[in-house]
């Protein structure tokens, strides 16, 4: 048995994203989930799989219920957060293939833009790991990544203009994307220069949006797809990645931090895929913070080990660049729901529907964060 | 602040640091250091324990400063520094601290724009938590 294009995303669904929406994350869940088996031509009591991540807060026992799903055979949680958006496809992708069911809903709802802000209160509760962080003011993801960021541009000679060229071809997408929260905001290398610090070395815009918003996708088996009205978006290969000695986001502990969940993930994904690195049309590379995304172009092999800053330049990762990236505008420019939006683009771009389209795109990289467990897709829409 | 939550496996090393000593859990088998500790030995998986004395010298690794949103108590003091500290006899453990101008100096004692990657850095203790300053 094979994963290698067996089974297919053939809806994909999402509500508006915005700083506040006034409903709570079920019924925003509800929403996507119909909206996605609109678009897949599905009734939803078809629907025999669930899978989302483990901090989702919509119960599956709830969503089932609230939309009307079938009898579910098959309910799967990827866990540490945006570690766990490509997870979640490859978990019902997996399913299928192996007959445990026969259509899959994946999806993400989230409230981070008008939710609890941890980060000014006192109340937090400390998880035991933390231990050994945040009594010394290591408190946030931005300040985690920031110490791995510090190091990669020591060790490397990346530089912030690096980190600028992903967050600007980030934003120049969002603005040809009427759905992005930055839609009608450009950025300018001076803004970017001149913003306020979150944690040196990442400023405002190295960081990626607070944003209420939900997706989800349907899956189905190769050949239930060809009945289906959209073009099949295969899942071509699938991994996800826990490296050996891992240690959350503070990857300090590793015998090498800055290689990280993106290498163990790709070296399954690419090991069980008939392309490479040099075949990829266009990227979603997960973008909670600018820094990942040359930790992942190196770790997913579009470049050498240290040279991920090197290849922004040129505008490698604009429309018309080496590998545009992220071309509804990412975490950083679009909303930040746990990265899911990465994989509706992904499977819009091989539709060939994207508001930022790569001509005649065959094939798509889609991963999901670094610095903690990871998970990534292969997409196609070769038959 | 926030008071570090111990676990049983983590106790140690903060029972320790209370006296003013820098200890590193190590198989007390085949001798490997480990940290963060954990239960047993990722190298021979002897469950076998020992706590082991390290010279409290070492280099800057990396660092942040961070700035608000905070929680209040470190609001109060941004933008302070955050290091990770690689320990001169072991490079491969390495210790998240606060480099201070003296033991019990505020998180924000230190110019940032002082620290360096590479700096070598020595440990003091203050109010049972290590702390790192310049050597």
């Amino acid at each position: 048995m094979t994963l290698k294009d067996a089974t297919a995303i053939v809806g994909i669904g999402r509500t508006p994203f915005a700083r506040h929406l006034a409903e709570d994350e079920r019924t925003l869940a509800c929403r996507a989930v119909l909206a996605a088996l609109d678009d897949a031509g599905i009734a939803p009591g078809e629907v025999d799989a669930l899978a989302s991540y483990t901090m989702e807060e919509t119960d599956e026992v709830e969503l089932a219920k609230a939309v009307g799903l079938g009898d579910l055979t098959f309910f799967s949680k990827a866990g540490y957060g945006g570690g766990g958006s490509c997870a979640t496809v490859a978990h019902l992708a997996a399913a299928i293939a192996s007959g445990q069911a026969s259509v899959g809903v994946a999806w993400r709802s989230r409230k981070r833009g008008s939710g609890p802000r941890p980060w000014t209160n006192t109340t937090v509760q400390l998880p035991t790991p933390a231990q050994w962080t945040r009594p010394f003011g290591l408190l946030r993801p931005a300040d985690e990544i920031a110490m791995l960021t510090r190091r990669y541009l020591h060790e490397y000679g990346a530089t912030r203009d690096h980190l600028f060229n992903v967050a600007l071809a980030c934003r120049n997408r969002a603005n040809q994307n009427p759905a992005a929260i930055m839609y009608d905001r450009p950025l300018t290398r001076e803004m970017y220069m001149s913003s306020r610090w979150i944690s040196e070395p990442l400023c405002l815009f190295d960081n990626c949006l607070e944003t209420d918003g939900a997706l989800a996708c349907v899956l189905v088996s190769r050949e239930r797809a060809r009945d289906c009205p959209n073009t099949p978006v295969y899942v071509h290969s699938a991994a996800q990645g826990l490296p050996a000695q891992h240690h959350g986001m503070v990857n300090y502990w590793n015998d090498d931090p800055l290689t990280g969940p993106a290498w163990t993930a790709a070296r399954h994904l690419w090991k069980h895929a008939d392309f490479t690195p040099q075949d990829v049309d266009v990227a979603q590379i997960y973008d909670a913070f600018t820094s990942l995304v040359p930790l992942s172009l190196e770790g997913y092999g579009f470049c050498g080990r240290g040279e991920g800053g090197s290849f922004t330049e040129g505008g490698a990762l604009e429309i018309g660049g080496r590998l545009p990236i992220n071309t509804s505008g990412g975490g950083l420019s679009e909303a930040y729901v746990h990265g899911f939006n990465l994989i509706d683009e992904g499977v819009r771009q091989l539709r060939g529907t994207s508001t930022a389209q790569v001509p005649d795109a065959t094939t798509c990289l889609v991963t999901a964060g670094e610095g903690v467990p990871t998970s990534a897709l292969l997409l196609t829409n070769r038959s | 602040m926030l008071e570090p939550v111990k676990d049983t496996t983590g106790a140690p090393f903060w029972e320790y640091a209370a006296r003013g000593e820098l200890r590193v859990q190590a198989c007390a088998d085949c001798g490997e250091l480990r940290f963060p500790p954990r239960p047993c030995c990722p190298h021979c998986q002897s469950f076998a324990e020992e706590w082991r004395p390290v010279s409290g010298r070492g280099r800057v690794w990396s660092y942040v400063v961070p700035h608000p949103p905070l929680l209040p108590d470190y609001a109060a003091q941004a933008p302070y520094n955050v290091v990770v500290v690689e320990l001169e006899e072991a490079p491969r453990i390495r210790l998240v601290g606060n480099l201070v101008t003296v033991a019990g100096a505020p998180l924000n004692s230190l110019d940032p724009g002082r620290i360096r990657i590479g700096a070598r850095v020595h440990v003091v203790f203050a109010d049972g938590l290590p702390q790192w300053v310049l050597s």
